[in-house]
């Protein structure tokens, strides 16, 4: 399930950026210990030593990594039942559902699950490709509000309720 | 026989009425979500964490115990019908179980899997009541200098045994280890990594981790590259096997027991390797090797039966030691910890009620599994007719209200996004997930007993490995970075080709 070779080197280039945002992970692995002060802690393992030695494995295998990747290394993309490497990412489809994400997270405490839930799945199965736009939105409907009397009624997890209040 | 004593009482607490209904109720659910298409085992603990949230311990405990095993078996009928499967623990079952499906003998396929992961289920378990108490005996002589040593050693086993590449699994453990370093430090009361965001004072919790890098990550990565054309669903009814099929199925089932055990039980990177070892050691034996490729069923029967021993092997470390071996231990960890328990050898003392009640829900969930999967082997057939849709769509949602009702907060949401992200890219890239999530959970843990065990030696570094068992290990730990470059030295001299570790970017069984 090794990806195809185009699909490999296409890639090739942001394969640095890995690099980069490891090399700046170790960074602040590392500056941010060192504006620890700890005076709890005896010996030479304090609370700093953890954080730090992170920071260097991490720069370590940014270094590591840029070698690999010079020497033509790349990165194996995982696959899956329902995953086709044949094309490169699918931009449009990830913007979608990191918006319809976005827009429940926001609106969970101003108008409940029941509604964003149901904006959350109607979202998502949009951006995936669905356009059943009735039986879609049914099944939101049925999700969130139904979710939301299990956890609140079964499991007692009061997720908010929001605008419903008083309906449900 | 202390084991058999406490034995006989977890089946006293575990076969109530309601504790019943509960390990019923894992087992159904952790066949049904791990059933789905892209589904793996650990996703399926992590998506059903939240339902136990509001349970006490025990209950939540025998719910794991049959999610663990339902998780498990649902994986497996996946990839017997599936042309190729999600979990790299089922890679092997799939090769000849496709062929067996694409034959007509689907039905047989999926009852020597069933059948043979009941018997190595049954098995395992037994093996796990007998050996815990003795490891735990052990065990409790062991000092901090000896646990930091089997967490390196864990560390070191789960991103070289596995995966590709050796700098990326490194990379990976990295991240988790970073992640896992977020928050109020224990020992000195200092805020570390948090940025000033009072939310990662208390570091991040794990249901957000487990669920942002398995469900969100993978939905995300999936949806990138849905495959738009439907994927072909072989159709079976039921799962029957004649007689034929039983006369060559229990041999293997036995031998992939014996394999996948002891590979679970020692921290060396999940069922990967042993179901490779069960594949090779039927093909070896098999009266008609040349039925391999065609869809042996002998090739079916080892593989899946080493896959549920070696989970339920794995269940050794993780309750005794506290040590998780693959990324479904892993979440389980982190959910024994969300519940204020943390496994290791004083659980056993401590919570011997908990532990036996677990234990023999394993026993029930394996009854239960066996009922429920020969006869309604179709009906978890159809799940995979789900439309793609639906499923992504539903992964996100239960992902966001898990890491919502976690702690009822709307930043867990946001977090959930990043780690999500984090997971898109880690799969872009070829970085495994297992090693950050054995990181992540296992990290804190590692750094208490670091600095516990320099306090003790005054902050000689000859403290880490001073005892016979620390120095142990840490041979050990050196055979499992040297060996794999050596073997692979020698069978490029003798022209062989390396063993092939394709699937390990794969989510862990």
């Amino acid at each position: 399930m090794a990806g195809s070779p185009q699909a490999a080197v296409k890639g090739g280039r942001s394969e640095y950026g890995v690099a980069l945002l490891l090399l700046a992970l170790g960074a602040w692995a590392i500056s941010d210990a060192l504006t620890l002060t700890d005076t709890a802690s005896r010996g030479p393992v304090n609370a700093r030593t953890v954080p730090i030695l992170v920071g260097l494995l991490l720069v370590l295998m940014a270094v590591l990594l840029t070698i690999d990747l010079l020497r033509g290394g790349r990165g194996e993309q995982e696959g899956g039942e329902d995953v086709d490497l044949t094309h490169g990412s699918d931009w449009r489809t990830i913007g979608l559902l990191v918006g319809s994400f976005a827009a429940n997270a926001l609106l969970i405490d101003r108008v409940g699950w029941p509604v964003s839930g149901a904006i959350l799945f109607f979202g998502t199965t949009f951006a995936l490709g669905s356009r059943h736009y009735v039986r879609n939105a049914i099944i939101s409907v049925v999700l969130s509000v139904g979710s939301w009397y299990l956890f609140y009624l079964g499991l007692g997890i009061k997720l908010p309720v929001g605008i419903l209040k008083g309906i449900l | 026989m202390d084991g058999i004593n406490a034995l006989l009482e977890g089946f006293g607490t575990a076969l109530t009425p309601v504790n019943l209904l509960y390990a019923f109720l894992g087992v159904l659910l952790g066949t049904a979500i791990g059933v789905l298409p892209g589904i793996g085992p650990a996703m399926t603990i992590a998506l059903l964490l939240p339902l136990t949230f509001s349970l006490e311990p025990t209950q939540a405990f025998i719910m794991f115990a049959g999610i663990y095993y339902g998780g498990m078996y649902g994986g497996s009928t996946t990839s017997i019908l599936l042309n190729t499967p999600g979990e790299s623990a089922s890679v092997i079952t799939a090769i000849e179980g496709n062929l067996m499906a694409k034959r007509g003998r689907g039905a047989a396929a999926l009852a020597t899997a069933a059948i043979g992961s009941f018997v190595a289920g049954t098995i395992g378990t037994l093996g796990l009541a007998l050996l815990a108490p003795q490891i735990v005996k052990v065990a409790v002589q062991l000092g901090s200098p000896d646990y930091f040593a089997i967490m390196m050693l864990a560390f070191i086993a789960v991103t070289t045994v596995l995966g590709s590449s050796k700098i990326r699994g490194l990379a990976s453990l990295g991240i988790g280890l970073l992640i896992g370093t977020i928050g109020i430090d224990p020992t000195s009361g200092q805020q570390r990594l948090t940025l000033g965001i009072p939310e990662l004072a208390d570091g991040i919790d794990v249901v957000v981790v487990a669920v942002g890098l398995f469900a969100v990550g993978e939905a995300l990565w999936v949806a990138a590259h849905l495959r738009r054309q439907p994927v072909e669903v072989i159709k079976v009814k039921s799962a029957r096997m004649s007689r034929d099929d039983w006369r060559r199925s229990w041999l293997p089932w036995l031998r992939g027991t014996a394999i996948g055990f002891p590979f679970g039980a020692i921290p060396a990177g999940g069922a990967e390797i042993p179901t490779f070892l069960s594949y090779a050691t039927e093909k070896k034996l098999a009266r008609h090797p040349e039925d391999f490729g065609k869809g042996a069923i002998e090739g079916v029967a080892g593989p899946e039966a080493t896959n549920n021993a070696s989970a339920a092997g794995g269940l050794v470390p993780l309750l005794t030691l506290g040590i998780p071996t693959t990324a479904t231990a892993a979440v389980m960890l982190g959910a024994f910890q969300g519940f204020g328990i943390q496994p290791g050898p004083r659980l056993l003392d401590q919570q011997s009620d908990l532990v036996w009640a677990l234990i023999a829900s394993l026993f029930i969930g394996n009854v239960i599994l066996l009922a429920l999967n020969l006869p309604l082997a179709g009906m978890w057939a159809r799940l995979l007719h789900i439309p793609r849709p639906y499923l992504y769509a539903g992964i996100l949602f239960f992902a966001s209200i898990g890491a919502y009702a976690a702690n009822t907060s709307t930043f867990d949401l946001w977090l959930l996004l990043v780690i999500g992200l984090l997971g898109f890219f880690m799969r872009r890239f070829g970085l495994p997930i297992v090693p950050a999530i054995i990181g992540i959970i296992l990290g804190p843990v590692a750094e208490e007993q670091l600095r516990r065990a320099l306090q003790i030696s005054n902050g000689e570094l000859s403290g880490l490995y001073d005892t016979w068992f620390s120095k142990a290990v840490y041979a050990v730990a050196l055979v499992l970075l040297v060996a794999p470059a050596v073997i692979d030295r020698v069978r490029a001299r003798r022209g062989e080709p390396a063993l092939a570790h394709s699937h390990a970017n794969q989510e862990g069984e």
